[in-house]
């Protein structure tokens, strides 16, 4: 489904990956974990195509097609999500109006029906109460005056609207508490855990794993996958930690 | 308010101005001059699209209310020049956009003089400025001797959306009486990028997110206004033609 090929990239002239191959199937979640300064939210802003990443090498095909050729939204139409580490707020946009709008971009450049109003707002109050997230949050501005906690979950509201084929998924874990981290993760499966999907997780942490249990696990470090296998890799990790597991 | 003589841009309030665009249209109007009477209450909302010279004069009685709202945007040459008299206790609210493009030249020019005490006013500006265009706010708060206990506020903010335009902003506070409280705050910016990209991330184009933020900005202007869903929808539109 997404298949990464010896991809690099630099970041105002450095170079932070370097040759990446990773193929995620239909119906798998990979988990990305390793230390700071890895390369692991440059590699979720390069999927995402976030501008001043650039790409020196290698391809990445999302579905067959040339995902590093596409706009960051056509990205998005295409079924791809980016949840950000840190999310964005945006002063005096309310999260309803730029989820729809953001929704019906999405479906027309897909080729269908944009959703009305109600229809839009059934479907946002049906997604906030999976992630136990009170409606009238939903009506306040992307983000402003939300905590850690509470910022990260409403990304997970926002990819339930979107209802991506593929999540790449950046430290959704880091800023939540026991109970919104459990939340967060019966989340993610609930949403993301189908035949036709993929996640990749990049995390530092093995307990977002106790909730959504990875198919794969990958050692990035240095701007390079350095090993790779299932999921008992993370619990080794979280035993003996990333130098001894990866030296 | 009228000089005699056309203005030349050594005069500080035609300073940014385009002169050459304001002599056809020399000598001005009479200014329109409105008295609202003490207690009273007056609301109105302007819209200047095709350019040309606006200049009103308020003069607000003891206690009464005024909020005026303005979408200045069109025209090669438009300007609003405000002269506000505020006597005891009285409180005016003005919020203006001025969104340009191409060459225009766009301007607000306020004069709110609180001439008793107790009296309030509070002034938005948002400007969103594309290709060569100029906006300019000239707003000076004047509080007389005596008029202790005043209130008055100025936000101005520009977002310059092309590197060559400009926005010129100078709030002015002359201060005779002793017990005031006065503010103003300046900023000229441009878009997030770190919001758009995040904006496009969810699947808005480029046009799209820049038009939705800028939206937001603008919309402080109007909050307030009697019939702030009309200006709201003539500003978007507007601001699609600037994107």
């Amino acid at each position: 489904m997404l298949q990464i090929e010896h991809l690099s990239a630099t970041v105002g002239g450095k170079t932070i990956l370097k040759g990446i191959t990773l193929a995620v199937n239909a119906g798998e979640i990979h988990a990305i974990m390793g230390p700071n300064g890895a390369g692991k939210s440059t590699l979720g802003y390069v999927l995402g195509g976030r501008p001043g990443y650039e790409v020196t090498g290698g391809s990445v095909s999302f579905d067959g097609q040339d995902l590093l050729s596409k706009e960051p939204h056509a990205r998005a139409a295409a079924g791809l999500f980016l949840g950000f580490q840190y999310p964005v707020e945006i002063p005096g946009v309310s999260n309803v109006q730029f989820l729809r709008e953001a929704l019906n971009a999405q479906r027309r450049a897909r080729g269908e029906e944009p959703l009305s109003g109600g229809e839009f707002l059934r479907l946002a109050r049906e997604k906030a109460a999976l992630l136990r997230m009170d409606m009238e949050m939903l009506k306040r501005p992307v983000n402003v005056g939300f905590s850690g906690g509470e910022k990260k979950r409403a990304e997970m509201v926002q990819m339930g609207i979107l209802d991506p084929r593929f999540a790449v998924l950046d430290e959704t874990d880091s800023g939540l508490d026991i109970d919104a981290l459990r939340i967060v993760g019966e989340g993610i499966n609930a949403i993301m855990r189908k035949p036709d999907k993929g996640v990749l997780l990049i995390t530092h942490y093995q307990r977002l794993l106790d909730y959504v249990k990875p198919d794969r696990v990958h050692v990035l470090a240095h701007g390079r996958i350095v090993k790779s296998g299932g999921p008992e890799l993370a619990l080794l990790l979280e035993e003996q930690g990333y130098e001894a597991v990866a030296a | 308010m009228n000089a005699i003589a056309l203005p030349s841009r050594k005069s500080e309030a035609w300073r940014y101005a385009d002169v050459d665009a304001v002599a056809p249209l020399w000598p001005l109007p009479e200014p329109e001059r409105i008295v609202v009477p003490a207690g009273a209450r007056f609301d109105r909302a302007i819209v200047h699209d095709a350019g040309g010279v606006t200049q009103l004069v308020l003069s607000l009685g003891r206690g009464a209310t005024a909020a005026l709202h303005l979408l200045n945007c069109g025209g090669a040459y438009s300007r609003i020049e405000l002269d506000v008299t505020l006597h005891e206790g009285a409180s005016f609210t003005f919020g203006g956009a001025q969104l340009g493009r191409d060459a225009e030249t766009l301007e607000i020019v306020t004069t709110v003089t609180h001439a008793e005490p107790g009296a309030f006013s509070r002034q938005i500006v948002r400007s969103v400025l594309a290709g060569q265009a100029t906006g300019t706010y000239l707003g000076k708060v004047a509080v007389a001797r005596g008029a202790d206990g005043t209130d008055a506020a100025q936000s101005v903010r520009a977002m310059l959306l092309d590197l060559t335009a400009t926005a010129n902003a100078r709030p002015e506070l002359e201060i005779f009486a002793d017990d005031v409280k006065c503010a103003h705050g300046c900023a000229i910016g441009e878009l997030d990028a770190a919001g758009l990209f995040y904006l496009e991330s969810r699947g808005l184009a480029p046009a799209q997110a820049k038009q939705l933020m800028l939206q937001a900005f603008v919309a402080e202007a109007f909050a307030g206004a009697a019939d702030e869903e009309r200006l709201q929808a003539l500003a978007l539109a507007r601001l699609g033609s600037l994107v």
